[in-house]
């Protein structure tokens, strides 16, 4: 029978439990667990604060779900070591796993700069794990003031989540522009008249610089009273046990198609890895959740004795913020097609007779039909896509892929 | 498996299955009361142009992407249905991203909802097949089994 390790309990350990089981019904599997909790919907802890789900509802698989995958979960233990010549894998309390594959799972950590001061600060908090928003939530009331230092994803998701349950939300960052990862100035500036409007602050160009107690003294020379304090700078990937085994990290830990590393019976999956974003071909960190499962589910196919390739990824986020959604996937290279109305907008981005990438705001029906022109790099003189420009339709293919799409097994 | 399937040739484009499946979903018994004069937010939609049109709902993937990108793991496959636990879903969209037909569309909430093939409601077989006057669409088995 063989042994599998996965190191994380996120979705991309979700993922690779299903894919080794989808190939061996029989091997043990175990998964160390440094957070106390079975495995939830991540993204999910904004809407927890904003009572859209709860404690029982954020899990993000049933409760059975281990037991009936033949799983054992240490939870509240940290693994410090792999050893590939032993094949083990070994725990902060020096329990030793071997294995047979061991999948490295191990997420990304929020980045905290060196803030001077930050240490006079008495309630801060990160915004990544469930205990960090348990523990933000416990530190506001309806009086608070917070500062939110961050204006991307993680930034915007956690002000949108406390907007109801606290007085004032101020949200800065270096960036001239709000989500600067996904949206270029246009687009970042339909999102943040929409926050605006919706109460939240913004400090832009502008950050903190040091902190006493409760002041920020910002880089423009202003300073910002707060009772909470949020920092939601960025994300470096958990890439330390895969290092320490020579296996070869860029920003994210090297994996093939297979998710395997460098390192021979090693794979790895999910935000501390490199994907190969096949929209630029470009090696980034993906740190998507679809991306998170898929590469767990490929990994762990392969892992079994399968024979997996995840070899079409791209980035794609879809986040809505008080009730205007943003769609975009790929890359922004290439010809622009556009369309504005108020308060909504499409950019289509075309390159070498294939879309690449795209932005929506506010009208996203369909979106899945461009999403896939893009991951199926589907030859734009084969459809035609001056229809498709306008309307996400399945009119603009042919009858041919039409009847194999609507009448057939896909 | 059986599932449901388009002859677009068939299709007279009457919207006539969206309106039977906003009323097989609405939990109520009578049409009128269920459907009139309220914008209806069925599961399945007629798309076309002059020269064709077609129904799309939920084609119940062998290997669906949605239930692998849901943030909430709001969506399972099971016995070959492609379902919804809307008590999880927090209406983030992402299954509308990546579905490659474009079959999804949310609730009037804004939480989503899918074809489930009304096996769990009152009519019991998809009902946009069932009073479909033309057979353009059909609940059979075509090609491999599941």
């Amino acid at each position: 029978m063989k042994q599998y390790v996965i190191i994380g309990n996120g979705v991309a350990a979700v993922g690779c439990i299903e894919g080794i089981r989808s190939v061996d019904k029989d091997g043990k599997i175990t998964v160390v667990s440094e957070e106390k909790h079975a495995v939830y919907g991540r993204p999910l802890i904004s809407y927890y604060l904003e009572n859209k789900t709860d404690l029982e509802h954020i899990n993000y698989r049933p409760a059975d779900f281990y037991e009936k995958n033949g799983c054992e979960v240490i939870y509240g233990k940290k693994a410090v070591k792999i050893d590939s010549e032993k094949k083990s894998v070994t725990l902060d309390d020096k329990t030793v796993l071997s294995y047979d594959s061991v999948c490295v799972a191990t997420g990304s950590s929020p980045f905290v700069p060196p803030f001077e001061g930050l240490d006079t600060v008495e309630k801060k908090f990160s915004f990544m794990t469930l205990d960090d928003t348990l523990a933000l939530e416990s530190a506001i009331d309806e009086n608070s003031k917070v500062l939110i230092v961050g204006a991307g994803l993680i930034g915007l998701k956690c002000a949108e989540g406390l907007h109801f349950r606290v007085a004032e939300i101020t949200v800065c960052d270096l960036a001239d522009r709000v989500l600067s990862s996904i949206l270029d100035n246009e687009c970042a500036e339909i999102m943040q008249n929409h926050l605006e409007q919706n109460g939240i602050k913004f400090m832009l160009n502008d950050s903190a610089e040091k902190f006493s107690k409760n002041t920020a003294f910002m880089k423009s020379g202003k300073t910002v009273e707060f009772d909470v304090l949020v920092l939601a700078v960025g994300v470096r990937a958990n890439v330390s046990l895969a290092s320490a085994l020579g296996a070869s990290v860029n920003r994210g830990i090297v994996v093939d198609e297979r998710m395997q590393t460098t390192v021979s019976n090693v794979y790895s999956a999910g935000d501390c890895t490199e994907g190969n974003d096949i929209s630029c071909d470009e090696k980034r960190v993906l740190a998507l959740l679809p991306n998170a499962y898929m590469q767990g589910f490929t990994a762990g196919a392969n892992m079994g004795g399968g024979d997996k390739v995840f070899d079409n990824a791209i980035p794609m986020n879809s986040i809505g913020f008080f009730g205007l959604h943003v769609m975009t996937a790929g890359s922004y290279d290439g010809e622009m097609f556009e369309e504005k109305t108020e308060n909504k907008l499409k950019r289509l981005f075309t390159k070498d007779n294939c879309l690449k990438g795209f932005i929506l705001i506010g009208d996203t029906e369909r979106v899945g039909i461009y999403t896939s022109l893009i991951r199926e790099k589907t030859p734009l003189d084969s459809i035609d896509f001056e229809t498709l420009k306008k309307v996400a339709t399945y009119t603009a293919f042919s009858a041919k892929t039409r009847r194999k799409k609507f009448g057939g097994v896909v | 498996m059986k599932r449901v399937y388009v002859n677009e040739e068939w299709c007279l484009g009457c919207h006539l299955c969206e309106y039977n499946c906003a009323f097989a979903n609405s939990g109520m018994k009578d049409m009128v009361t269920a459907l009139k004069d309220k914008p209806i937010f069925p599961r399945i939609h007629v798309e076309g142009d002059e020269k064709i049109s077609y129904a799309v709902s939920c084609r119940h993937c062998t290997d669906p992407i949605c239930v692998k990108s849901c943030i909430a793991g709001a969506i399972s496959k099971n016995d070959g249905v492609v379902e919804i636990d809307q008590s999880k879903c927090v209406g983030c969209l992402t299954c509308v991203l990546v579905c490659p037909v474009g079959a999804l569309a949310p609730s009037e909430s804004g939480i989503m909802q899918k074809c489930e093939l009304c096996l769990k409601n009152s009519c019991g077989e998809p009902a946009c097949a069932k009073g479909c006057p033309n057979n353009a669409i059909v609940y059979e088995e075509r090609g491999e089994a599941e």
